[in-house]
């Protein structure tokens, strides 16, 4: 009798063991476990993922995460789940992802089909596009006002990849200098090294804003590319990510997207309190409409 | 790295969009980091030994200039002077030549980062031909001088020849470090080695840093040992049999 009692007992704590781990898997199962859910931020992804002036990350991205965060603590029924900040850059996010330093990357990180092969996306929270910054009183109105011109674009980014294709098409001569980062590139503009900077557009706003006269340059030219921003995760992973999407469709779908943007975009924000001034793109606004997690 | 898909051939793949394979690249940023190291390697040798040999001179206005020059160029970070070259010296020279300096000058980059790495190296390599000089006994110096050389021609015969000897294995260090130091030539935009590793595990080829990451060290590692190799060789040539640096 004891021993039949002491065996179902068993039974019936390996059976309850088993329903956890069937309903825990990946991502959620070691956030349970280990009482830790950890972000990945960017220092300087104005503004998106970035610190501010108390050294705290900030920015659209924690915003959309810290919701995230907040689904997963209900989900797994634990409040007192600790959110831990690991500040990540271009070169690390990846490796870091995949090692499991980090649970989940907020920041600027296009969804790209290369990137597939390593890791996963969210539905994306952002579009930017490819443009031009110069000098507004340059006169270069479009790529073929480049032609003979230096164009700088940062190191480790793929513009120059747009500019090479489109010299190929239209039959201009560029010449290609590089910046170590966005606000050397952008000193390259600004000092006459370089006629344009090409770069992802929200970028080139922040930098323009957060310059003292704003006025003496512009954004200007086609779309080079057209670049989805979403919440990198790891792969095979679909239980995290469905959280993850479940939590942005609950904002898109509230018009709530529409407060944290204004708050970011239209707003003066931290550390200068200086307003980006970039309305919604249309491109932004079909994929709050229909979310999607398709790469380029 | 659970589950890192490992991909030792993401080097061979062709560049998206281009025709372009991405070793190539890599090969192509070697080629400017020993372009650009050994030009300044020149430059530091030629340089340095000047300055380091005026260091020892008996004219003080002399030995003071040049006690000077290796201060400024030793007390600056080296990125700092980079900078300094490249982005304020045009500024602060008339606006023709300025506006020459950053639109019309040949490959702008390299030369900078030449100069700027050259001058930086040369200030380290004058202390160690200065210590050379300043480790022979006095005796030779007066011996030379004895023996009716003029001053010029006690350096050029007795000291030199014996201090260079001395200093081969800081000087084996200093060349290694001036391959090493070319790295920060990308803060410039020059497309060396390491800006091609930053390039490619950027946006380009974003799914495998790891890999990329490790043949970059390895060939900085295959360079500086032959650099290392290259000078063991010289001064096993060149050792005076008995005297300091020639011992096995």
């Amino acid at each position: 009798m004891q021993k039949s009692l002491i065996l179902s007992a068993l039974v019936a704590s390996a059976f309850a063991g088993a329903v956890q781990a069937e309903e825990l898997t990946g991502t959620l199962k070691k956030v349970s476990d280990s009482g830790i859910i950890t972000i990945g931020y960017r220092e300087s992804s104005i503004p998106f993922s970035y610190l501010d002036a108390n050294q705290k990350p900030v920015g659209y991205a924690m915003d959309l995460c810290s919701k995230v965060v907040d689904a997963v603590k209900k989900k797994l029924n634990k409040p007192s789940l600790i959110t831990k900040m690991v500040p990540v850059t271009s070169q690390t996010r990846i490796p870091l992802m995949v090692n499991g330093t980090i649970d989940m990357e907020c920041g600027s990180t296009t969804n790209s089909k290369e990137r597939q092969k390593q890791v996963a996306f969210s539905d994306h929270y952002y579009v930017t596009a490819v443009r031009m910054l110069v000098k507004a009183n340059s006169g270069i109105k479009s790529l073929d006002d480049l032609n003979g011109k230096a164009v700088v674009t940062t190191t480790g980014t793929t513009s120059d990849r747009y500019i090479k294709q489109n010299e190929q098409g239209k039959q201009i001569d560029v010449k290609n200098v590089y910046g170590k980062d966005h606000s050397e590139s952008f000193l390259m503009v600004e000092t006459g090294r370089a006629s344009a900077f090409v770069m992802d557009d929200i970028l080139l706003a922040g930098l323009i804003a957060n310059y003292t006269n704003p006025k003496e340059f512009a954004i200007v030219g086609p779309a080079l590319s057209v670049e989805p921003y979403g919440i990198m995760l790891r792969k095979d992973d679909p239980a995290f990510k469905k959280v993850a999407d479940e939590t942005l469709a609950g904002i898109y779908k509230s018009g709530e997207i529409n407060k944290i943007y204004d708050k970011w975009f239209m707003q003066p924000i931290p550390p200068k309190n200086i307003t980006i001034n970039l309305p919604m793109s249309e491109k932004l606004k079909e994929a709050i409409k229909s979310p999607n997690d398709v790469g380029i | 790295m659970g589950n890192y898909q490992w991909n030792w051939h993401v080097i061979f793949e062709e560049v998206a969009g281009t025709n372009e394979h991405y070793y190539q690249w890599l090969l192509s940023g070697l080629g400017w980091t020993v372009a650009v190291a050994l030009s300044a390697w020149v430059i530091a040798l030629i340089l340095g030994s000047l300055i380091g040999t005026a260091r020892t001179a008996p004219n003080k206005w002399l030995a003071g200039l040049a006690t000077a020059y290796v201060e400024l160029f030793r007390n600056i970070p080296l990125i700092v002077q980079l900078f300094l070259w490249f982005f304020v010296l045009p500024e602060m020279l008339p606006q023709a030549a300025g506006d020459w300096m950053k639109q019309s000058m040949p490959l702008p980059e390299f030369f900078t980062a030449m100069v700027g790495l050259g001058l930086f190296t040369s200030a380290r390599v004058a202390e160690q031909v200065r210590t050379g000089i300043m480790a022979l006994p006095r005796g030779q110096k007066n011996a030379g001088l004895a023996m009716g050389f003029t001053l010029p021609q006690v350096y050029r015969h007795v000291l030199l020849p014996m201090a260079f000897r001395i200093v081969i294995p800081p000087l084996t260090s200093e060349f290694m470090n001036v391959f090493k130091n070319s790295a920060v030539a990308l803060a410039i935009g020059l497309t060396e080695l390491t800006f091609q590793m930053r390039q490619i595990t950027g946006e380009y080829a974003p799914s495998n840093p790891i890999e990329v990451m490790t043949i970059v060290s390895v060939i900085y590692l295959i360079l500086a040992f032959s650099v290392n190799r290259l000078m063991a060789l010289i001064e096993r040539r060149v050792r005076v049999p008995g005297y300091i640096s020639g011992g096995k």
